[in-house]
């Protein structure tokens, strides 16, 4: 399977499982997306579990949430990241403390679909990465799959979370994986052990990093598309790194970080959003409080730009394999 | 758990989904679009109350009819020049459609934007107001440009993001901007410029000035918080502003009973906001010209807003990612009742003796022309994808007017990175 397909075959599953789990969005209904991640849901469910909604993604998140008050488990795709912003009154002043405002008496367990990131020539409103905004509001959790397997299990363990989950769909990858270079030819799900994805159940719990390549010389810190970005640069430069998916941005997996930083003595955080105030400043902060004493280099930042996304370079706005293997060698130095 | 909640005396409720009519396969049959004569609708005083003529905003007001004639009390008498200009203005327009739809296809930029069918939206409007108003279109009105005369270079230039781009490539296609032509910078986010094209006019009001402002976007669209908060805006302080509801029956694959049509008319908002409302022809050039006309008028006079439902219909794919035949009938387009708005007008000068077939023939192999003749112009400059356009640090442009410390910073980084990628300036995009 590929990502859209995994993610589609987990709405499918848990719609099966659970009558109370419905999907709307902008164009999801009839025509399944315009990603194609909600095709046949419809039909297979009907109009009144999967349906079209009014342009409007304040609409979308506050009808949402009034859904989950009453007991449904809504999964609201908003149709590109870069629309969520309408939205944010909603997620971070309502969604993300409907539970603590109420002591518990109401809650808001929604799981929001976004695809986000750029790589696809989405100029500058189709291609933004918004998670630093939601990692920093209390009360929304924030996950971001990078291969097929964990977007299927990821999603299913959101959508049985009974807290707002926002979750962010590497769109540059919905196809494949991707090691940076634009230029070479595109690499298939098909051909990724990732890409093989049972059609039942299976949930990863949110929360848990994955070690997706073991090594002593460094830690990199990624998630969604990066991952890939950055496994290529390590293994084409044959640097011995150890490299974390974090799949879920909040709650984060601190021990797996902490314990492979303490092993590596070095750290590097990688992120395609904008560099200011951006994840990798929490995550740099974080390894600087508690894994201080064990380093032996300062932490290397790799982001994208505090630029907005331009149409026509947007390679240059790309954090690949060329900026990766500049701050690599920083960080290797001495 | 719902069940739980059922008490037997009561009937269930039941969740209404709206269902277009008319799916892939389908025949089409629009009997149920009501179709009111041309002519037939009386043409309020522009200092007239709103609350005088609510009727307006339920119907259809329409001046051309069947036979190409202009009747009624919307005819804008225009004399043959304008109308000519008019024919020619849409027919480039649609030449243009054809020809970037096909560069796109070709694999010469990323994406494009048609208007078919909704060129009398723009065109008609732009002509009705003055050169100096200030327009915020949604990205169908590439008419206001074509109206104004704008380089068909320039906005080629913009489409394939080249070195002739005047945005330096930082937008995406079709996303034009142009002050000196009253033309305000597209953005993707659907109805944003609503309240802008509000603010402006309230501030031409606010200085004393005699400009007016024109807005755009589609029906789907005034289901965004955006809209409501310029309603507000506009009838609150009476801003001299043109407030234009394309409804082109879709919105990608949603059609216009997602945005409220199956209970009342894009018009009607107006009425709950006190506000001017009008539902006209938008396939009749002569409709909309006379509409803006009216509106236009209003807002000059200090009379307020005017909200504008163009009804019309979207006859291509929502853009070059689209592929309309996926959720609604290919028979949709041919049996639309208004017809084409291009043939509608040419059908008017033929039929008051100011133009005829070959004149027509003529023009369409002129306008074709001219746009192949701009296409070559503006790919001298470049084509997306063929190497670098922009000198790469202009990527830093614009964030700001000074560039502060850390953007500084990240450019020398970026540069660095194009030396050490072993073929620096070479890029491919
Ligand atoms: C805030 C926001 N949400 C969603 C989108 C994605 N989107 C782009 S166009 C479109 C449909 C707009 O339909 P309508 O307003 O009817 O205009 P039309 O395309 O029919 O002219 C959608 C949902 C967007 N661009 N901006």
């Amino acid at each position: 399977m590929n990502m859209i397909q995994a993610i589609n075959s987990a709405m499918a599953v848990m719609m099966e499982r659970d009558p109370n789990v419905i999907v709307m969005g902008e164009d999801v209904g009839y025509f399944g997306g315009v990603f194609r991640a909600t095709a046949g849901l419809q039909e297979k469910f009907g109009k009144t579990r999967v349906f079209d909604t009014p342009i409007t993604e304040c609409g979308i998140i506050g009808v949402a949430i009034g859904m989950g008050a009453y007991g449904l488990r809504p999964v609201p795709e908003i149709q590109f990241a870069d629309y969520i912003y309408p939205a944010l009154d909603q997620l971070v002043s309502e969604a993300a403390r409907l539970r603590y405002r109420s002591a518990g008496q109401f809650t808001a367990p929604l799981t929001v679909r976004s695809p986000f990131g750029g790589g696809i020539f989405g100029g500058q409103t189709h291609s933004q990465s918004p998670e630093g905004i939601f990692t920093h509001v209390s009360g929304v959790k924030t996950v971001i799959p990078s291969t097929p397997y964990d977007a299927k299990g990821l999603l299913i363990a959101s959508i049985e979370d009974n807290d707002p989950v926002i979750f962010f769909e590497p769109k540059r990858i919905y196809n494949g994986p991707f090691n940076g270079h634009w230029d070479r030819p595109a690499e298939n799900w098909s051909k990724h052990p990732a890409g093989a994805v049972p059609e039942g159940y299976y949930r990863i719990e949110l929360g848990k990093a994955a070690i997706v390549r073991p090594g002593n010389a460094l830690t990199i810190l990624a998630y969604g598309t990066m991952v890939h970005v950055a496994k290529a640069t390590v293994e084409d430069m044959a640097i011995d790194a150890e490299i974390i998916d974090l799949r879920t941005l909040v709650p984060l997996d601190i021990e797996t970080i902490e314990e492979s930083v303490k092993k590596t003595g070095r750290c590097m955080v990688v992120h395609e959003a904008t560099r200011t105030g951006g994840f990798g400043a929490e995550l740099s902060a974080l390894v600087q409080e508690r894994c201080f004493y064990h380093l032996e280099a300062p932490i290397e930042r790799v982001t994208g730009f505090d630029t907005p996304y331009p149409h026509s370079l947007e390679w240059a706005y790309f954090p690949g394999p060329v900026r990766i293997g500049q701050a690599l060698k920083k960080l290797l130095k001495d | 758990m719902t069940a739980d909640a059922l008490r037997p005396n009561l009937p269930p409720l039941s969740l209404h989904v709206p269902e277009p009519r008319f799916r892939p396969g389908d025949a089409v049959d629009f009997a149920s679009v009501e179709v009111p004569p041309a002519g037939a609708q009386p043409r309020p005083d522009t200092a007239a109350d709103p609350a005088s003529f609510h009727d307006l905003a339920y119907t259809l007001v329409r001046v051309l009819d069947d036979e190409g004639r202009a009747v009624g009390p919307w005819d804008p008498r225009l004399d043959p020049d304008t109308l000519r200009a008019m024919l020619r203005d849409m027919a480039l327009v649609r030449a243009f459609d054809e020809r970037m739809f096909r560069a796109q296809r070709q694999g010469k930029t990323s994406f494009y934007m048609k208007c078919t069918g909704e060129e009398a939206v723009a065109i008609a409007a732009t002509h009705a107001l003055s050169r100096d108003d200030m327009c915020f279109p949604s990205y169908r009105q590439q008419g206001i440009l074509i109206a104004r005369d704008y380089s068909l270079v320039q906005m080629m230039n913009q489409i394939y993001s080249n070195s002739g781009d005047n945005l330096q490539g930082k937008q995406l296609p079709i996303m034009y901007s142009s002050k000196e032509d009253g033309f305000f910078s597209i953005s993707g986010n659907l109805a944003t410029q609503y309240p802008q094209a509000v603010g402006w006019a309230m501030a031409s009001a606010a200085k004393g000035d005699t400009r007016i402002a024109a807005v755009w976007c589609g029906e789907g669209s005034t289901a965004e918080g955006d809209f409501h908060s310029a309603m507000t805006f506009a009838t609150v302080y009476k801003a001299p502003v043109i407030l234009n509801v394309v409804n082109n029956q879709w919105a990608i694959s949603s059609f216009s009973g997602f945005a409220g049509a199956e209970a009342t008319t894009f018009a009607a908002r107006a009425i709950g906001y006190g506000m001017a409302g009008l539902r006209i022809d938008g396939n009749d050039a002569l409709a909309v010209y006379a509409a803006t006309q009216w509106a236009a008028e209003r807002a000059r006079t200090n009379q307020g807003p005017t909200l504008i439902e163009h009804f019309t219909y979207r006859a291509e794919g929502h853009s070059t990612s689209d592929d309309p035949g996926q959720y609604r009938s290919a028979g949709e387009p041919g049996a639309w009742p208004l017809g084409d708005p291009i043939a509608r007008l040419k059908a008017h000068l033929i039929a008051i003796g100011e133009w005829d077939e070959e004149r027509h023939a003529a023009q369409d192999r002129e306008v074709a022309e001219r746009v192949k003749a701009a296409q070559k112009e503006a790919e001298k400059n470049g084509i997306l994808g063929h190497g670098l356009h922009q000198p790469l640090d202009t990527l830093f442009d614009g964030v700001f007017e000074e560039m502060p410390w850390h953007l500084r910073e990240q450019r020398q980084q970026m540069l660095d990175e194009e030396e050490a990628s072993g073929r620096p300036w070479a890029r491919k995009s």
